[in-house]
């Protein structure tokens, strides 16, 4: 049986970021299940997501020292899917819903990390 | 026997509410409190503690809450459930309740809930897991959830952050109507801008109290109802909806399961929105009050946000929301759902003091749990009403 969460993050470690695509319906799952949500269609299969996305909602964790505040994003890929990502490489205070952005895959403390940038 | 919509509308009824140690409850544990509001709720619904054959609980720091509370109170009850809905849990066990009691499996339900989060802190480790699609991009749990949220009614809808500042100026405004809430000190909408921001656009004074608090309600049939100590307040409708459980697999950021549970639970009662005279809506952050305003039917959908505007759901405003002064002010134990029956208890039985809602009939409870993800809406009326 698929193991979706293990064989996810092997293809983020290979540098490829996977979603998964019912062979039937054609729409595309993430994050990564044994069957599709709401049909319950067990013909999910990998492909490599395009990378493309557009910010759908932000918000800025603050800190105290503001070097430190973060953001958090929700990202609407190309394909479909929504997911919580973080937009590198740019201010905090400068992610705007809307701005398109594209993936990159970070190594943060050893661990192979899905972001975005600024498209 | 007629069943209006899959439920017993006006078939059964609270006959006892309670709250107990709200604000700081130190030097005992959550199963006390409960313990304790238990009680009181029999107490005031004249019922004995023998009486109880139904236990709905939804315990802290303990997976098998039910258990633990069947045992501490030394009852042996037929249904006993501690469901994991979050702070929405209460409101579904009326539904439960109401169904059981409707079915003749049970005569008499208790729904208690204690917790002191702030006297005695929790341990480490809590009831739920991170989510491994989301705990890398360390979003505070749950603030950041709401956040985002928020951040996109605000895009979409033009809400401000002056608005979500008056859904916490407006419950502070009725906190100080209720000897009860724990926090009375005067809040402007200046103030909340002004306070620590803490995940945009929500700033710490947008955010629910962490404080302790405990709370009962006791549930019979109709008939035996009216043979209770005080008036009988009757269920007339009560739905409930799961749309996900983390913030990115929310279907629509702008638009809870209470879309779903509004419609549902009025069909039931046989009312409109309009015809509701006290709202209590979870009040976990100032977003959510404007959410389900939106969802439930008060306000058309994006105008929530001026709908709470120059004190619109404050004390003299167009619509009573919050009346005890909410989580935002009065008392937010973790999960917060069985307060807000009790208030709106209190309001359509007139012992609401300074702050009661003239010839109140008709009540309105709206759960939440999770981030957004669980919405339970019961609809409560007086004799009068049905």
């Amino acid at each position: 049986m698929i193991q979706p969460e293990t064989e996810w993050r092997a293809h983020l470690a290979d540098g490829r970021f996977m979603v998964q695509r019912s062979r039937s319906s054609g729409s595309h799952v993430f994050y990564p299940r044994v069957a599709e949500p709401g049909t319950g269609t067990e013909d999910l299969e990998w492909v490599e997501a395009s990378g493309e996305g557009i910010v759908h909602a932000v918000t800025v964790v603050r800190k105290k020292d503001p070097a430190d505040s973060y953001n958090v994003v929700l990202v609407d890929l190309a394909e479909g899917p929504r997911l919580m990502s973080k937009v590198d490489g740019v201010a905090p205070d400068e992610v705007t819903i809307g701005m398109p952005v594209r993936a990159r895959i970070l190594l943060e403390g050893g661990e192979p990390l899905l972001v975005f940038e600024p498209a | 026997m007629t069943m209006a919509n899959g439920f017993p509308r006006a078939r059964t009824a609270i006959v006892g509410a309670a709250t107990f140690g709200i604000g700081r409850c130190p030097g005992v544990s959550a199963v006390d409190m409960a313990a304790k509001a238990s009680l009181l709720a029999l107490a005031d619904a004249g019922l004995s503690l023998s009486q109880v054959d139904a236990l709905y609980t939804s315990a802290p720091y303990e997976a098998l809450g039910g258990l633990e509370l069947a045992e501490y109170l030394g009852i042996t009850p037929r249904v006993t459930d501690c469901n994991r809905t979050g702070g929405s849990a209460f409101e579904v066990y009326v539904q439960q309740a109401a169904l059981a009691l409707e079915a003749g499996l049970i005569d008499c339900a208790l729904i208690a809930y204690g917790s002191n989060p702030a006297s005695n802190p929790p341990p480490g480790v809590g009831m739920t897991r991170q989510s491994p699609w989301e705990a890398a991009y360390r979003p505070l749990a749950p603030i950041s959830s709401y956040a985002l949220a928020a951040s996109r009614h605000m895009h979409l809808y033009g809400t401000t952050r002056e608005q979500l500042a008056e859904v916490a100026v407006a419950a502070r405004r009725w906190a100080q109507l209720n000897p009860e809430a724990a926090v009375r000190d005067p809040l402007t909408v200046e103030d909340v801008l002004k306070a620590r921001m803490v995940s945009d656009p929500l700033t710490a004074r947008d955010c629910c109290l962490f404080n302790d608090g405990a709370a009962a309600v006791v549930m019979v049939r109709a008939e035996r109802a009216r043979d209770c100590a005080k008036a009988p307040i009757y269920v007339l409708g009560a739905a409930h909806a799961v749309t996900h459980r983390e913030i990115s697999s929310m279907p629509d950021l702008t638009v809870t399961g209470a879309a779903l549970t509004g419609p549902q639970a009025f069909a039931q009662a046989a009312v409109t929105p309009a015809e509701i005279d006290v709202v209590m809506l979870y009040d976990a952050f100032t977003i959510t009050p404007i959410l389900f305003l939106e969802d439930l039917g008060f306000c058309p959908k994006g105008e929530g946000g001026r709908f709470v505007s120059g004190g619109g759901i404050a004390p003299g405003g167009a619509l009573a929301v919050n009346t005890n002064g909410g989580g935002l002010s009065c008392v937010h134990p973790g999960m917060y759902g069985l307060f807000l029956l009790v208030e709106a208890t209190r309001q359509l039985r007139g012992e609401a003091g300074a702050r009661q809602v003239k010839d109140a009939k008709l009540g309105l409870a709206h759960g939440n749990g999770g981030v957004l993800s669980s919405q339970a809406t019961v609809v409560l009326g007086t004799g009068d009403a049905i």
